[in-house]
């Protein structure tokens, strides 16, 4: 055996790669429960993989036999009900993984120096889970997957002069029709599969070059013992590979309990509409995406004429603090000028358009987070009541977009969904100012607990 | 290396760029194909074409329904004392301007046609796509309208929509009914899905 190791590692790099990424990858030894969302992000990406192919083996991407294969894969094929619901239900489970693996980043300043560049790895496979999640939920061809498609391409549309050839395009053809299903397929199963996985590569190689974060916030790389090894650090195997396989166990059985017995999850993770063929003249009552888009879609929605003022606002807010922080003329220049034209933007385009704007800039701004957090320190531990207020305010404000987005528009849920917009931005916005002035405690030189 | 002081290098420098660029160019030129045959294809733009309608024989006061890109267009020939009701429909209406509704840029106003006396709809119900019925003989109740000036009525969830295909207040449908992009060939001809050019629009 160890010669046959030998005639491999002079070949291949394999006891080198298993050493530098398992058995001698130093992870700091006080990781919580917060940390089991990046490896369970991982076996989901595997899961729907493996349903995916085997989805594949039964489905028909054509818009005259789509909805009915999937009703024989549910029926006819053996076990092919378990791969659809573990897909489908995977959807969302992958979604909430995400979004906690997110939010312990933010909780113990994980894009922080110098991890900036593995924070917007991260950020680029969440644009490409969301056009993923998009894609894919279009294929059964169900009455909500037609007009959910059919609302979210025509967003494309409020572009100025571009927009609706860019819609055809985007189509392949005047409606949503087979041509989009078609293509849609091929995004789904082969384009953005492969991208993700070279991106979680990319991912996993950028943290394996700067070491992980840790819930206290400090790097472990800066107290290494005489033998190189930071004294707070311990192999992630077997140490971390045993925790993790705790985890899975836990998050499995919440996973199989919601795929065998609540696959809709009460119309949350597979909406009713959609048990429906796709209908061309009979659009469902209410449209919405599924809950993982619910915030940025109500984000979009809540953007209309009366809430453009107070966009302006919250521009020349930013631009106040923007010209504040750069010092040279030229910059400054700029800056006044950007917002001139921004704001001159918001009066003479549509709202349509400026939806779509907030709506991307809802996901950019997260993409800034490791430039806005001013704090001297990282982690929520050692950081003031701002930091800590402001996060509880955000994650509420967060939920409460989400819930607004399921629901459909009135007075109340509009003007609630604008006031959660501008909170929303105003979280980034302010976050330079708030982090700087915020009072922390002193960060120990070891890890705690 | 020892022949490194023979070499012209501001000559290999320009060659690396002009080696890139061109490859560059390359690059490009080669995308142009994919990123193309994601556009409507000919089957596609075939199903999708501009139809023509010949008006000629359609009478005062009259409509005609055409498929376009799967869904119906109606032509309607308004008569004067049609026009006519038009202005007094306009306190019950949701979207008198049109401000709030789909229709091209040729085609808004009270009329919502470039000649007032041919009006072009997609009839289609902006609440939830039925297709809404003609019901052009004035008076008694329609929906919730007394003393019917005469319109459109949808007998899914009741919308009501007046000559110009505007829709009234407190009804489901939230938009006035759409105007589909079209011009005029000739004065006997429509072409439906084909923009009008001539900004002035005559009467």
């Amino acid at each position: 055996m160890e010669k046959f190791m030998q005639w491999i590692d002079e070949r291949y790099p394999l006891t080198e790669t298993y050493n530098e990424h398992l058995a001698k990858y130093y992870a700091p030894k006080n990781f919580n429960w917060m940390y089991y969302f990046g490896s369970l992000a991982l076996l989901m990406l595997v899961v729907q993989i493996v349903t995916g192919i085997f989805l594949t083996m039964h489905y028909k991407p054509d818009a005259r036999l789509a909805f009915e294969s999937v009703e024989y894969i549910m029926r006819d094929v053996p076990w092919g009900w378990l791969m659809r619901y573990l897909h489908a239900v995977g959807a969302s489970f992958f979604f909430i993984v995400v979004y906690l693996h997110m939010l312990r980043g933010m909780l113990y300043g994980s894009h922080r120096s110098p991890r900036e560049l593995l924070w917007l790895v991260g950020m680029v496979i969440f644009l490409c889970l969301m056009a993923e999640a998009f894609m894919g939920y279009l294929l059964p061809w169900g009455n909500m997957s037609y007009w959910g498609a059919q609302v979210i391409i025509s967003l494309f549309g409020a572009i100025p002069y571009v927009g609706d050839g860019l819609t055809e395009w985007i189509r392949g053809d005047f409606v949503v029709a087979d041509a989009t299903l078609n293509r849609f397929f091929a995004l789904h199963v082969i384009a953005l599969p492969l991208v993700l996985a070279g991106l979680v590569f990319v991912h996993l190689i950028a943290l394996h070059k700067v070491g992980s974060n840790n819930p206290d916030g400090i790097e472990i790389k800066k107290n290494k013992g005489p033998d190189g090894i930071p004294v707070d650090g311990i192999p992630f195997h077997p140490y971390y590979t045993v925790k993790d396989l705790v985890g899975v166990s836990v998050f499995l059985m919440i996973y199989f309990a919601v795929v065998f017995f609540m696959p809709e999850f009460f119309g949350w993770f597979l909406e009713h509409d959609n048990f429906t063929p796709a209908n061309l003249l009979q659009t469902p009552t209410e449209i919405k995406p599924l809950w993982y888009f619910t915030p940025f879609y109500s984000i979009l929605r809540a953007t209309t004429n009366t809430l453009l003022p107070y966009l302006a606002g919250v521009a020349l807010v930013t631009m106040v603090l923007a010209v504040m922080a750069v010092k040279n003329l030229i910059g400054r220049a700029l800056i006044v000028g950007a917002t001139v034209v921004f704001i001159a933007g918001l009066f003479t385009l549509e709202a349509k358009f400026w939806g779509v704007v907030l709506m991307g800039l809802s996901i950019v701004l997260l993409a800034l987070l490791p430039w806005l957090d001013r704090s001297p320190v990282k982690s929520i531990r050692y950081r003031g009541w701002m930091y800590k207020t402001a996060i509880t305010v955000f994650c509420i404000n967060f939920l409460l977009l989400g819930w607004l987005g399921t629901q459909g528009v009135d007075e109340t849920k509009t003007l609630l969904a604008q006031v959660g917009t501008i909170i929303y931005l105003l979280f980034f916005v302010l976050m330079p100012v708030y982090t700087s002035l915020d009072k922390t405690r002193p960060v120990p030189e070891r890890l705690t607990k | 290396m020892a022949h490194d002081k023979n070499v012209d290098k501001a000559k290999r420098r320009f060659l690396t760029h002009v080696t890139t660029s061109v490859g560059a160019v390359g690059t490009g030129v080669a995308v142009v194909p994919f990123v193309s045959s994601m556009q409507p294809s000919a089957r596609a733009k075939a199903a999708g074409a501009p139809v023509e309608v010949d008006i000629s024989r359609l009478e005062p006061g009259r409509l005609l329904k055409v498929e376009w890109r799967g869904k119906p267009v109606w032509i309607l020939r308004r008569t004067e004392e049609m026009l006519a009701t038009l202005e007094a429909d306009e306190p019950g209406l949701a979207d008198p301007n049109s401000s709030e509704s789909d229709q091209p840029a040729y085609a808004t106003g009270r009329t919502r046609s470039i000649r007032p006396g041919i009006l072009v709809l997609v009839g289609v119900c902006t609440h939830l796509g039925c297709s809404p019925l003609d019901k052009f003989d004035t008076g008694g109740t329609v929906g919730q309208v007394h003393d019917w000036p005469g319109g459109f009525f949808c007998p899914c969830h009741g919308s009501t929509f007046d000559l110009s295909g505007r829709v009234y207040k407190n009804v489901p449908a939230p938009r006035n009914l759409p105007v589909p992009p079209h011009s005029f060939k000739d004065d006997n001809t429509i072409l439906v899905g084909i923009d009008h050019a001539d900004e002035t629009g005559k009467a």
